[in-house]
């Protein structure tokens, strides 16, 4: 499960809980995920709606909302490249509005969002919105400032980028404001870019372009990727490595083509087999997961997935709670029926 | 394919909306939403509209329902009686009873269902409209309904609020049903759905239109869907048809540049497959000032001069094919294997 060629992983989330307090009870969004981000490459971040993988983001931006709280865990960044012994600095232990997290957000990490129209301040021109950013990390006059967002803007592909500067974003379509969203991200050179959905609002050939755009930056800015998506197709073209998470918890991670073509957790093989396919046979039933994803105020006790699961092992699976382990030196996998209990 | 009765046939239906500016909200211009569309839904089949945002798809949808008022066109529809009736041209007294037989499904189940009203109120509102039935009746179908669409008679007295957004669909779906219509209308009814219960209810939808004989237009952008459902396929660009035909032909063999590169663009789910896309430049065309000649050819990497001058029609190029493109004849596209 460490990543292949030595060179430590960029982030390492280990065992990260973040809950929210509500009067109704407690809401444990994300409950002992852990995973490694491996450096210069995509790592996808999989599952449905409630899985937790929006919260693992703004967590490692330390941007959870309250009544939401990071209550046990470490995130690791480690920020000087390449020597092994780095510096490493644990997010999950720092003040979110300190200094060090703010020059951390934006500045070694970046995010984009999902839906870029609400990203962008309706009153504020989207090149001032950019120039403020610059600002922010950078010590440089407003004039290159100006000539930064301007080249920001040229970069991810909008065209008349001086014009485009003095626009407010309802002005934009929903393709140019997501890149003019990638552009403010990526405005002050992070070395990672947290995608949380990027390309759900969009059509799909303006999702064609955006994904393109995300990779050719990649390539030559040398960024790691974070793309959080329910998309299975976008994680098959995009990623190098997933994570599949289920109510709060990683169930399995390993590189793209052994989650795809040899998955080993019950509810990645479900998920797999459940999705529309351009390549299937006209009007058949497709395979479903019984039921559906629980309320998170009834988590099931044991495993989260055992009252769905085809392979549920009774007196174990609904009793403890498996951990992720390897299964081989680069998929892991938190399920019984490889690592029983 | 001539034995089959015709249970709608659209033909050169138009919805244009005007724009409206200053102060005496004179009209600058018009939005061509729907475009001289003409195709037709044979009884028990599902045809399926396919679009990006603003090709108008779902305007077509709702001029169908007449939900709005096509500027031009008809719709002739077959009631349950064998007689047909131009649905578009009707005076609004006499829809009432054609409304019967035609439903529609919603695209947000959080939204479409009332929060304050539960699923019985919800499900035997067509009843208590259409004024059909005693209340004791209408609890049996309700319960007839629920059993139907996967629920249990016992959550009759519950609110939406109680139900996940699958379980909701159902209950639209339910909705739908009540009064027995003959045509659905299904607006991208599993787009805001999870991966895992879009299944559910693509199943469930597939099942009932084979156990009520019920006919689905089925409107939707995701084309994975969108082949797991229909037997025929139109494909439209600013507010027009470019492509009709079979499922397996237009996913195989597609003959307009557009469908080809709608084809490439949807992610495959197989990091095997990583294949080089086309991926189109620009945008969409905007539907109030679209470009000369053929409204792709900007967009068009096959575009010739003819392209830009000339519009095309849609033509028939082999036995339930339609295509509308000046090259469809010459060009060989790519598809997607099986």
């Amino acid at each position: 499960m460490t990543s292949e060629g030595g060179a430590a992983p960029i982030l390492s989330v280990r065992d990260l809980k973040t809950h929210f307090f509500q009067d109704e009870g407690t809401v444990r969004a994300v409950d002992g995920a852990s995973f490694d981000v491996p450096r210069r490459k995509t790592l996808g971040i999989v599952g449905e709606s409630g899985c937790g993988k929006s919260v693992t983001a703004r967590s490692i931006l330390r941007i959870v909302e309250r009544p939401g709280r990071i209550v046990g865990g470490s995130i690791l960044l480690r920020r000087d490249a390449g020597n092994g012994q780095a510096g490493g600095v644990d997010l999950a232990g720092l003040d979110p509005a300190g200094y060090e997290m703010r020059q951390i957000r934006g500045g070694d990490i970046g995010l984009i969002f999902q839906e870029p129209m609400t990203s962008f301040s309706p009153v504020h021109t989207v090149g001032n919105q950019i120039i403020e950013t610059i600002q922010l990390h950078q010590n440089v006059s407003v004039e290159a400032a100006r000539l930064k967002a301007t080249e920001m803007l040229h970069l991810v592909g909008i065209p008349k980028p001086e014009r485009r500067l003095d626009e407010y974003a309802f002005q934009l379509s929903g393709g140019l404001r997501q890149r003019a969203m990638i552009a403010m991200a990526l405005s002050c050179g992070p070395r990672i870019l947290i995608a949380d959905e990027p390309t759900t609002a969009l059509d799909v050939t303006t999702q064609a372009q955006i994904l393109d755009l995300l990779r050719h930056l990649q390539d030559r800015e040398g960024m790691t990727i974070i793309l959080i998506t329910h998309n299975l197709g976008v994680v098959a073209e995009m990623c190098d490595e997933v994570v599949v998470m289920y109510l709060g918890r990683v169930v399995e991670q390993g590189p793209v083509d052994a989650i795809f073509h040899a998955p080993k957790h019950p509810y990645t093989k479900a998920l797999l087999r459940s999705i529309p396919s351009i390549q299937a046979t006209v009007r058949t039933e497709l395979p479903t997961i019984a039921g559906s994803i629980p309320h998170p105020y009834n988590r099931p006790s044991g495993c989260p997935f055992h009252p769905r699961c085809p392979d549920f092992m009774p007196g174990t699976c609904d009793r403890s709670e498996p951990s992720l382990r390897p299964v081989d030196d680069n998929q892991g996998v938190s399920c019984f029926l490889y690592h029983p209990a | 394919m001539e034995s089959s009765v015709r249970l709608l046939d659209v033909k050169g239906l138009r919805k244009f909306f005007p724009i409206r500016k200053g102060f005496l909200k004179r009209e600058v211009g018009q939005v061509r939403a729907v475009d001289d569309v003409s195709f037709h839904v044979e009884k028990g089949e599902t045809l399926s509209l396919v679009g990006e945002s603003g090709c108008g798809k779902t305007t077509t949808a709702r001029c169908i329902l007449r939900a709005i008022t096509p500027t031009s066109g008809q719709t002739l529809f077959r009631g349950q009686d064998g007689s047909v009736v131009d649905v578009a041209s009707l005076p609004k007294s006499q829809l009432r009873p054609l409304r019967r037989q035609m439903q529609m499904i919603f695209q947000d189940p959080f939204s479409s269902l009332n929060p304050r009203r539960t699923l019985f109120d919800i499900v035997a509102e067509p009843l208590v409209a259409n004024e059909v039935g005693t209340r004791q009746e209408r609890v049996e179908r309700v319960a007839e309904l629920l059993r139907l669409v996967g629920l249990r008679p016992e959550y009759m007295r519950r609110y939406p609020h109680a139900f996940s957004g699958g379980q909701r669909q159902r209950i639209g779906i339910a909705r739908a049903l009540a009064l027995n219509p003959s045509l659905i209308v299904a607006d991208e009814p599993v787009s805001a759905l999870d991966v895992s219960v879009q299944a559910q209810i693509l199943n469930l939808m597939l099942r009932l239109q084979a156990q009520l004989d019920l006919t689905y237009l089925f409107v939707a952008h995701d084309l994975s869907v969108v082949k797991h459902v229909s037997d025929r396929v139109a494909v439209m660009y600013v507010g027009k048809i470019v492509e009709m035909t079979e499922t397996q032909r237009l996913f195989t063999a597609p003959r307009h540049p557009y469908t080809e590169a709608l084809l490439s663009a949807v992610p495959k789910p197989d990091p095997r497959l990583r294949a080089h896309r086309i991926v189109l430049e620009g945008e969409v065309a905007d539907a109030a000032n679209p470009p000369s000649g053929c409204y792709f050819h900007p967009r068009c990497r096959y575009a010739v001069d003819a392209c830009r001058q000339e519009t095309p029609r849609l033509e028939e190029i082999e036995p339930g094919h339609f295509v509308s493109c000046h090259r469809a004849r010459e060009l060989t596209l790519r598809g997607v294997g099986q």
